[in-house]
């Protein structure tokens, strides 16, 4: 099944990961200050596909990391711009184009009155994007991850803060990943089933 | 829960969380009160609030089969109670954008207590104003053709976007559903800690809510950036709401009514009033809660502040409404003002004046501003005022009509009484129920509040 599936054309995250069933490694640190020096350390050793989890945002963890900026910026402009076209449309045609009526003797469209409705559509459709969008760059909701396998999970939402050594990752070895994880104050290093 | 006191020269030295706080002791302190039963407190607030919003249904009902003539309103004035109270609630819900967008942006972290709490009071402060203009078309069932943008099925007719009414309709639903999503989007990480903890039923249902949320490294970057970015939005977008509020009013050619100075009046008046409620359900709820550690004399000292600051402009604007009345010299904006201050609305006129001008002025001592019996009766007399604020500007604008033959005076029914004690019902059941079944403080932020303090406490930075 899994070499069927490997030679169709899919993108990579539909194919079954060869992994031999895990998810990972994942290590259990006491504070965001060791779990920042894990990631380095990680780093600095050579690999590439790991992820935090973690209570609360830390600062200073995505340049740990190498991550890129989040994109959602660019996403919330677009989304604006398609709230703002549309009020005008909406607008400049129900009042102007499809029935027109003279109210008061003022013109059939004109842009002063249009804003209040501009800034608003702008304003619903900038929130969905950033709401949406986020979901959608964060894959949620997913309803289950193998991150949630680890026996120590709850911590991750409470007071402790995790380091997962994908299996996916290249230098991916369970036995090094622990040593290297134990050595940097892991409380609990485990590894995880997919 | 002891250890979680806040520091009062918070904003000078940011040790916001008190003693030695953990991050298992905030989850804990905040998750207890959802998975445990309620104290006695919240039953007794129930048991006023729940027959309250039956009130509110019977009310509701009752205009549905008979028509909005069982409200008082009717020529000349044809917007009563039902339009006070919806520029009222939609101000009170002004309050928690302002604490929860607004104080974000300027980095104010003692907003991290109340924040939740201010923007669940927002939501169900919207829901209460959103049934006084629903119900007015008094088929509420058809509104969806006089407010959204379908045409009528008889003559493919448009609604007109040129009239204030349809703004107010934009700028109210917008706000509605942008503050649900900024409210939804900041518990989101603080149901996944729910999650976490519960068992069995209780545990897929947060799950659920939650939506998977992980908290991972990537996830936690993508959403910073939405909540910042929501907070961006929520700041305009609070702003222009009471403004175009304000627009159903000023854009008319009613003397009273046609001023310029409205827009910023109303949003202070918001502002005012939406913190005079803050103060209100905060004290209750640390009652109901014993949640004096968390939220503190610090906290609703702040807020007493910002009512002292906003309640001076709002006396600062009833002041410029009455020399602009002489100033213009236009008899009809003269007659307006006189009457309003000396004419059969003299005394809500005086009221107002009395809750709105008078009762801040006590904030300026710090005795004043530390006691909780003070501020609550205070608080109780703005909320008065501010309600007394717009009665005043829609009532005595409209009762003295250009043609002294439709002069008139209106009277409340026991259906207006009843619709506005209910939505108080309805408002009190809603937020009693968040307290009881969501997180009301912030977890997550919270802890990043506390981990700053103890890398400071470390000497890190």
């Amino acid at each position: 099944m899994a070499d069927f599936l490997d030679k169709l054309p899919l993108p990579a995250f539909l194919k079954p990961a060869e992994t031999g069933g895990h998810y990972g490694v994942i290590g259990d640190f006491d504070t965001p200050e060791a779990l920042l020096r894990a990631i380095r350390t990680a780093r600095t050793a050579g690999y590439t596909k790991f992820e935090a989890y973690t209570p609360f945002p830390i600062h200073g963890i995505d340049d740990a990391m190498g991550e890129p900026r989040s994109p959602l910026g660019r996403i919330v402009v677009v989304c604006a711009l398609i709230g703002l076209s549309a009020a005008v449309l909406l607008q400049w045609w129900t009042a102007a184009v499809d029935y027109p009526l003279i109210i008061a003797g003022k013109p059939l469209f004109a842009i002063e009155p249009s804003i209040p409705i501009i800034f608003e559509l702008a304003v619903l459709l900038s929130a969905f994007g950033a709401v949406f969008g986020m979901l959608a760059l964060n894959k949620l909701p997913a309803y289950y991850h193998p991150a949630f396998n680890f026996s120590r999970w709850a911590g991750a939402s409470n007071d402790r803060f995790l380091l997962a050594i994908e299996a996916i990752d290249p230098k991916f070895n369970p036995g090094e990943i622990k040593v290297l994880m134990d050595s940097l104050g892991s409380r609990c290093t485990e590894l995880v089933e997919a | 829960m002891a250890d979680l006191a806040l520091d009062p020269r918070a904003e000078l030295n940011p040790t916001l969380v008190q003693g030695d706080a953990t991050y298992a002791g905030v989850t804990d302190a905040i998750s207890v009160i959802t998975e445990s039963k309620p104290p006695k407190q919240w039953y007794y607030a129930m048991a006023v609030a729940i027959p309250l919003a039956g009130l509110l249904f019977f009310c509701l009902g009752y205009l549905v089969i008979n028509g909005i003539g069982v409200w008082g309103n009717n020529s000349p004035v044809g917007w009563g109670w039902d339009i006070t109270n919806f520029v009222w609630w939609i101000g009170i819900g002004h309050a928690g954008t302002l604490i929860s967008a607004i104080l974000f942006l300027f980095r104010q972290r003692w907003r991290t207590s109340i924040n939740r709490a201010a923007e669940a009071m927002t939501l169900f402060a919207v829901a209460c104003a959103g049934i006084y203009p629903l119900f007015h078309t008094g088929r509420p069932w058809r509104a969806a053709y006089w407010l959204f943008p379908m045409p009528n099925e008889l003559l493919g007719m448009w609604q007109n976007f040129r009239s204030p009414l349809m703004w107010d309709v934009f700028a109210v639903s917008t706000y509605a559903t942008v503050s649900a999503l900024f409210w939804y989007v900041g518990l989101v990480p603080d149901l996944a800690t729910l999650r976490d903890r519960a068992k069995g039923l209780r545990q897929q249902i947060f799950g659920i809510l939650s939506l998977g949320w992980r908290g991972s490294a990537r996830q936690w970057k993508h959403y910073e950036l939405a909540y910042l970015i929501l907070a961006g939005l929520s700041t305009p977008l609070v702003l222009s709401v009471h403004s175009i509020v304000s627009f159903d009013f000023a854009t008319s050619v009613i003397p009273g009514w046609h001023t310029t100075i409205f827009p910023p009046y109303f949003v202070a008046g918001a502002i005012f009033s939406g913190f005079a409620m803050v103060i209100t359900l905060m004290v209750l709820a640390r009652w109901v809660y014993n949640l004096q550690h968390l939220i503190t004399i610090k906290h609703l000292e702040n807020m007493c502040k910002v009512i002292l600051a906003t309640g001076m402009i709002v006396g600062f604007a009833y002041g410029t409404e009455f020399f602009i009345a002489w100033y213009s010299a236009n008899q009809y904006e003269k007659f307006a003002f006189i009457n309003r201050a000396f004419g059969p609305y003299a005394w809500a006129y005086w009221s107002m004046i009395a809750c709105n001008v008078i009762s801040p002025q006590f904030f300026w001592f710090k005795k004043v501003r530390t006691s909780i019996p003070a501020m609550f009766i205070l608080a109780i007399f703005i909320n008065i005022g501010m309600w007394f604020e717009r009665f005043v500007i829609i009532a005595t604008s409209l009762h003295r009509d250009f043609l002294p033959s439709s002069w008139g005076y209106f009277s409340p029914t026991w259906v207006d009484v009843g619709t506005f004690a209910g939505t108080m019902g309805l408002f009190l059941t809603l937020f009693l129920l968040f307290l009881r079944f969501l997180p009301a403080i912030a977890i997550s932020e919270v802890k990043g509040v506390l981990h700053n303090q103890l890398v400071s406490k470390k000497g890190g930075h």
